[in-house]
């Protein structure tokens, strides 16, 4: 026994190492044979991008190691309220392929900045838009960072300070020599790693548990050993006997689920790092074409998450509740180790009392572990679980290393080359380029490795910032054509102040002795569905203050109308 | 001046194609997802409530075909205005 476990030990082990060391190579190669020459070939890969490699790039772009590893794991313990991250994360595509993307790439410059600094004629925006990409973009990457750390330290067997650095280096490596061009070709290996990563085990699962091979019809269907009773229908009696609400039902109430869903919506259409894609292919049409392949692709991995949610929490209830904790499995040791499973005997019955009642609860396990954890759960063979580690990483770094090039590109051309030093030749601005990028990966391993208590609250912000802030101006700036400087700029300080300060005082609690309670929220409305508040009164806010003040002149309304008609569209430009 | 009418009709042909499917959007994910959602709940398909479907299998399936009907829609709507060159 112990000796079989061992062999099966160092199995995982070396696997781990196998694959993770092929997929880094895969990675370094393409950094290599694709680095940047010029700046337009940092900033937007030339503009010469297939719309399905782009597609490709896109989606793993945005999926990043809270999709990949937390996701299921979140639904998996929400049920039915984990419906607002995968209908929030998804719709916002919808939004963007119909709302945005043909007119930015339209518009045909580097970032959004410029376009908010260009359609509203105004440095000052342009300053506010800065700040916002800038803001947004660092809260989301400290959170990549630490995912990155969480796969590395279970995987590797090191600490997640030395997970975070190694994975600094890669991300360094091919960001700072490829930019734009680099990153692309490489979103595109890593699409292919982490969605097989993510189905491979999805799969096998599925047909242990329901005998249906595809995970989506699955958890629809009825069990592998009892035809009689729906996977679903079983979930939801063992949640309620062990005091939980029924899976399909959920906690949340429904103004907090429009709100919540609303918001990751309009935050995910205003995300810089998902807009700027759109800027790399040659014409309008690719670009509303690949913002239907990325979100393709990115269904793909969403709509199995579900699945993989009720199979894990059935698989974990049925393994460990009401189990004697001197048998249970090695992987509940292994993650026991770690922290992230904790178990308290308190009632010192030697068994394992999984319940809702949270003084009788004997047993936490953190959601993250779910999708990492379950290969091992479900008994699969040790490559799956290796997998998984590899796919883990491709997710988070592929995300880290998009919003390196916008923080990049924020500074070296949205700061330095237009204001303030426009007369910097095209080779300082690729080496101001990298600078930044090395500076912003410092920055980031920074908060890998000292991650500030607020990291998950902070990225729940980042899309409520973005929501906030730059999805009204960027609206209104193509579908309203008197729509003026003044109010976007109230619009964009309103939305976002709104914003930070109903955060602070509901989600980190700086305001006041205690967090508030729930009932203090305004219309029963969660900082994380927020976003969605701010973003009206950006909105508002805007309107009023444009019918106070003049229209934008002639040539800014020239540059609308151009926008709204797809052909001719150029190479991005300076 | 032509060439001004030629863009206002494109753009209001545009604007229409993108309230219908924008309606669509809104009815499968706020209204079936989530508004509804405990009325479709009544009604079964397989293992699934309909609602609970909805909000996590059945939106993000319309969601995509959505932007290909889009991409399909304004391909047409290029075409007939000469704006494909």
């Amino acid at each position: 026994m112990m000796h079989s476990l061992l062999v099966e030990g160092i199995g995982v082990q070396n696997w781990t190492y196998i694959l993770v060391g092929v997929t880094f190579a895969i990675y370094i190669g393409i950094a290599i044979w694709s680095r940047a020459g010029s700046t337009k070939e940092f900033y937007v890969a030339g503009s010469g991008v297939s719309p399905l490699a782009n597609g490709m790039a896109t989606a793993a772009d945005w999926m990043s190691a809270a999709s990949f590893i937390s996701m299921a794991g979140i639904i998996s313990f929400a049920g039915y309220d984990g419906a607002v991250y995968l209908m929030g994360w998804t719709g916002g595509y919808v939004l963007l392929a119909l709302l945005l993307a043909p007119y930015l790439r339209k518009f045909g410059k580097f970032t959004v900045p410029d376009f908010i600094g260009d359609r509203y004629y105004s440095k000052t925006a342009r300053v506010v838009a800065v700040l916002c990409a800038l803001l947004v973009s660092f809260t989301y990457v400290a959170g990549q960072m630490r995912g990155v750390g969480i796969v590395f330290s279970r995987f590797l067997e090191v600490d997640i300070n030395t997970g975070v650095i190694i994975g600094m280096l890669i991300v360094l490596f091919y960001a700072v020599l490829g930019g734009m061009k680099g990153i692309t070709y490489t979103q595109v290996a890593q699409y292919c790693i982490l969605i097989f990563a993510f189905m491979v085990p999805a799969i096998f699962i599925s047909i242990q548990m329901t005998g249906n091979p595809i995970p989506q019809l699955g958890f629809g269907g009825t069990l592998a050993e009892d035809s009689g009773t729906y996977l679903l229908d079983k979930l939801d009696g063992l949640s309620l006997q062990l005091g939980f609400s029924e899976y399909t039902e959920g906690t949340k109430s429904m103004i907090d689920v429009f709100a919540i869903t609303c918001a990751l919506m309009v935050g995910t259409a205003g995300l810089p790092h998902v807009i700027v894609r759109f800027f790399t292919v040659k014409r309008v049409k690719d670009a509303r074409k690949s913002a239907g392949i990325a979100l393709l692709l990115i269904v793909l991995l969403y709509s199995t998450a579900p699945a993989v949610a009720v199979f894990a929490r059935t698989n974990m209830i049925e393994t460990v509740s009401n189990q004697p904790y001197a048998s249970v499995p090695q992987w509940f040791k292994k993650w026991e180790s770690t922290g992230l499973i904790e178990f308290t005997d308190k009632n010192k019955d030697g068994k394992i009392q999984y319940l809702a009642n949270k003084d009788e609860n004997e047993l936490v396990v953190d959601r993250d572990i779910m999708v990492l954890a379950n290969p091992e759960i479900s008994n699969l063979p040790n490559w799956v679980v290796a997998l998984v580690a590899a796919g883990g990483l491709a997710a988070a770094l592929s995300t880290a290393a998009g919003l390196l090039l916008v923080i990049s590109s924020s500074v070296s051309h949205d700061l330095i080359k237009k204001m303030i030093n426009p007369k910097i030749s095209e080779k300082g601005e690729l080496v101001a380029a990298r600078l930044s990028a090395v500076g912003a990966v410092c920055v980031a391993g920074y908060f890998g490795i000292n991650p500030p208590g607020f990291v998950a609250a902070v990225v729940a912000l980042a899309f409520g910032l973005a929501a906030a802030s730059f999805f009204p101006a960027i609206i209104l700036g193509i579908f309203y054509k008197r729509m003026n400087k003044e109010g976007a700029i109230a619009g964009m300080v309103v939305g976002i102040t709104a914003m930070m300060l109903y955060m602070i005082k509901y989600k980190l609690g700086w305001f006041d002795e205690v967090l508030p309670d729930k009932s203090d929220w305004w219309f029963g409305i969660s900082p994380e569905g927020f976003g969605s508040v701010a973003m009206l009164l950006n909105f508002i806010v805007s309107m009023v203050i444009m019918a106070f003040t003049p229209a934008p002149p002639e040539e800014v309304q020239d540059i609308v109308e151009t926008i709204r008609i797809p052909n001719g569209a150029g190479k991005a430009t300076h | 001046m032509s060439n001004n009418k030629n863009a206002t009709a494109y753009w209001k042909e545009n604007i229409g194609y993108l309230l219908i499917l924008l309606t669509i959007w809104f009815l499968v994910s706020f209204g079936a997802g989530i508004l509804f959602k405990d009325t479709l709940n009544s009604i079964r398909l397989g293992g699934f409530k309909l609602g609970f479907w909805f909000a996590q299998q059945g939106s993000l399936y319309v969601f995509v075909v959505l932007i290909f009907v889009y991409v399909r829609l304004m391909n047409k709507l290029d075409k007939k205005y000469g704006y494909d060159a």
